[in-house]
């Protein structure tokens, strides 16, 4: 077992992981923060994506051992004193799931594309960016709406991105 | 996944001597190849060593006529980089292409050139521009270090330490992506460097990326999309599977050799 210290949600936690325990069931198993999902097991589908450094990554396909030190956030960490963070908002607004399996890796990877691109993200800037996220459900129609209309009001600062643990 | 001891080291020398006590031991780099095979149990290494903390196999330079990549460099991090931008444009764009944001902010270019997937981009860049992979031990031509299906010059123990792409004056790149995992169903890399012009064929071929000697001898005549006129790649030795038959995918090299000319030339 190995000791692994890292801030999640702007929190400083720690845990005793055995070497081959995955981010994702550090978060989950370790942490109960279940709203980081597994959907696949072979890195492609994207229901795992966490920002590690303020960048998206397969929660899944990296090693909670190799992230000591390092700063996570997860879907428990966009809303901020019950508010909805702008691109949960713009989901909910432009009914950009169904099942909502998907959901919390597609608003992490929407949030990242903010941050890499800026607030305005066209059609197909956002369709190719969504690459590594699978939806069953929706079509992605609503979800490419629900991303451009979340990255405006971000920049709108509608309420203030939570980047403390970034 | 079978259990495994984890080693962090922080440099390549580190890294070798851990690397040279632990029996069946593995490097561990992005993870983004390694981590799935581990998962479905096809590898299982007694002891990972990480390379994430060695800041020596980090970073960018510009060193005379060549750029050279840490093999440690993520995929975004070459596709985001402002001298690889200006230097060869082609390889930035190929590092942006590569799987998805999220693959991109962990996969290395050292994990990508050590596992030498036939469908992987990397290698294409190599070949066409006539890259050296260096070693904690000794350099290798991208021809010597390439040596067949997930086949690599790379003997027990030795590490990428970086890549040195010599400048190209053109070279461009063009992939037709596999629609479900992104990788190349066929990707051709073209780079003209003085009078030398190398055709760099990924995705298709039986044995790994190969070079087009057809092509290239097309395009020494005049480099243009206009020259591959006509020109096609016989279908033997190129691979069938159920994303594309071997007839499907040696058209698919003649299509993207004149893609990649057209973007090396500005016309695409
Ligand atoms: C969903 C998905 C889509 C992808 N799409 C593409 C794509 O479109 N194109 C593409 O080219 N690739 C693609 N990849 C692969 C991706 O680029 C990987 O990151 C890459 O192949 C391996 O790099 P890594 O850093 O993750 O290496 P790892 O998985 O950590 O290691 C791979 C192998 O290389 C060895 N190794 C690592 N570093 C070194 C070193 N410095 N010296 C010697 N040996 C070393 C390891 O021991 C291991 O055997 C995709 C991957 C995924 C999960
Ligand atoms: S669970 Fe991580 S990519 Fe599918
Ligand atoms: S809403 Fe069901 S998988 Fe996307």
């Amino acid at each position: 077992m190995t000791t692994v210290s890292l801030t999640v949600n702007g929190k400083a936690v720690s845990a005793n992981v055995d070497p081959r325990t995955l981010l994702v069931q550090l978060l989950r198993e370790n942490l109960r923060l279940t709203g980081t999902h597994v959907g696949c097991d072979t890195s492609q589908c994207g229901a795992c994506v966490v920002h590690l450094d303020g960048k998206a990554v397969k929660s899944c396909t990296t090693l909670a051992v190799a992230v000591d030190g390092a700063s996570v956030t997860t879907i428990e960490g966009l809303a901020h004193d019950g508010t909805l963070h702008p691109m949960q908002e713009a989901f909910r607004e432009h009914h950009g799931l169904q099942c909502g399996f998907c959901t919390p890796g597609m608003i992490m990877a929407a949030v990242d594309m903010v941050n890499r691109r800026g607030h305005q993200l066209d059609e197909k800037t956002i369709r190719e960016d969504l690459d590594g996220n699978i939806c069953r459900c929706t079509g992605y129609h609503n979800i490419v709406k629900a991303i451009a209309a979340g990255a405006e009001a971000m920049g709108k600062g509608a309420a203030p991105v939570r980047q403390a643990a970034e | 996944m079978y259990a495994f001891t984890y080693h962090k080291p922080t440099s390549a020398r580190q890294a070798a001597t851990l690397l040279a006590k632990k029996e069946d031991a593995k490097l561990l780099a992005g993870g983004h190849t390694l981590l799935p095979t581990m998962k479905q149990r096809l590898a299982s290494p007694s002891a990972l060593v990480d390379l994430g903390a060695c800041a020596d196999l980090k970073g960018i330079t510009v060193k005379g006529r060549n750029i050279v990549i840490g093999a440690m460099t993520t995929h975004a991090e070459v596709a985001d980089s402002p001298e690889v931008q200006s230097a060869i444009p082609a390889l930035a764009y190929l590092a942006g292409h590569i799987g998805d944001p999220h693959v991109r902010h962990r996969g290395t270019i050292g994990g990508s050139v050590a596992n030498n997937d036939p469908a992987a981009d990397y290698p294409a860049a190599l070949l066409a521009l006539g890259a050296t992979v260096v070693t904690n031990k000794r350099k290798l031509t991208a021809e010597d270090f390439f040596t067949g299906l997930y086949e690599t010059a790379l003997e027990e123990g030795e590490i990428i330490t970086k890549v040195s792409f010599p400048i190209a004056s053109k070279a461009g790149y063009a992939k037709f992506r596999n629609p479900a995992s992104r990788y190349a169903m066929v990707g051709v890399f073209v780079a003209k460097r003085g009078s030398e012009i190398r055709v760099a064929v990924t995705g298709a071929g039986e044995g790994g990326v190969f070079r087009w000697p057809e092509a290239e001898a097309a395009l020494k005549a005049r480099f243009a999309p206009k020259s591959l006129d006509g020109l096609k790649h016989t279908a033997k030795g190129i691979n069938g599977d159920i994303h594309a038959d071997a007839e499907y995918r040696a058209h698919l090299i003649g299509v993207m050799a004149k893609q990649a000319v057209a973007q090396a030339t500005g016309k695409a």
